[in-house]
């Protein structure tokens, strides 16, 4: 059983529109240097994170990112959430290549290839919520 | 918001990108981009993310937008100056940049525009008459 999950240190982004996305990435950027990832680390939880505050700014219309310092495995967990119209069909939104903005629809899908952990909680409706972890290799 | 510079060199254009780009300005960039190619009638275009730390689906996907609406201008394209760390992340993020020229530097791109304009885009030895610049 491993140790339980402590968050050692947190922040909340509020995202709506493109100059928030920038705001999100430098500072998770930052969380991430801090926790010691190395460049090509950085590049892959960065490039995840302004996937998925930019599937928040286009489909949600607004909403957040929370992101969380782990203990005692030394990780970033990352949680973007909107109150948008939800995704119905997730499974094919994950296949990559389906996209309602044109954007590849490589945004969820990704995002999921760059980082270690991901989950997706969405229905119509519902808004979306999407949790990443990256983890201290 | 800081604006990127467009230089023009000869016949050619180069971009380099030293600002970190929201989706709004990238686009504004391509257009900038597209407006100078027409004001100036260069043959080539070097655009330069040496200093670009991320390249997610949206700018990668506007880069080879903007190299193919160059390319229905006349002008060929070079991407030069992605970082390792970048490509690493493109494959994995799974975006296709197959149809860029690329160059690992300024230099080595802009002789690869050399070449491209001086001859069908593969010929490795242009002419003397290559560019003409």
């Amino acid at each position: 059983m491993p140790a339980k999950l402590e968050v050692l240190a947190a922040f909340e982004v509020f995202l709506s529109c493109d100059e928030d996305v920038i705001l999100a990435r430098q500072r998770i950027r930052a969380l991430a240097q801090d926790v010691g990832f190395g460049a090509l680390d950085q590049t892959r939880i960065v490039t995840a994170a302004s996937e998925l505050a930019r599937n928040v700014v286009v489909h949600g219309g607004q909403g957040s990112v929370r992101a969380e310092r782990l203990a005692p495995r030394p990780g970033v967990r990352l949680a973007f959430a909107d109150q948008g119209p939800g995704i119905a069909d997730p499974e094919r939104a994950l296949e990559g290549g389906n996209s309602t903005i044109g954007s590849m629809g490589l945004g969820l899908s990704g995002a999921r290839r760059l980082m270690d952990e991901f989950a997706l909680d969405t229905a119509p409706g519902r808004g979306t919520t999407v949790t990443v972890v990256k983890w201290l290799p | 918001m800081n604006e990127v510079t467009v230089l023009k060199t000869g016949d050619d254009l180069i971009v380099p990108i030293q600002v970190e780009l929201h989706d709004r300005a990238a686009r504004k960039l391509q257009e900038n981009i597209l407006v100078r190619i027409e004001a100036t009638g260069a043959r080539g275009l070097v655009i330069d993310v040496s200093a670009v730390a991320i390249v997610d689906s949206f700018l990668g996907r506007l880069l080879v937008e903007t190299a193919r609406m160059a390319a229905l201008m006349g002008t060929a394209t070079v991407l030069v100056g992605l970082r390792k760390e970048v490509v690493m992340t493109l494959i994995q993020l799974g975006l296709t940049i197959a149809e860029l020229h690329t160059a690992l530097n300024l230099e080595d791109g802009l002789a690869l525009l050399q070449r491209l304009k001086g001859g069908d885009g593969e010929d490795r030895q242009a002419g003397p008459h290559a560019g003409e610049a």
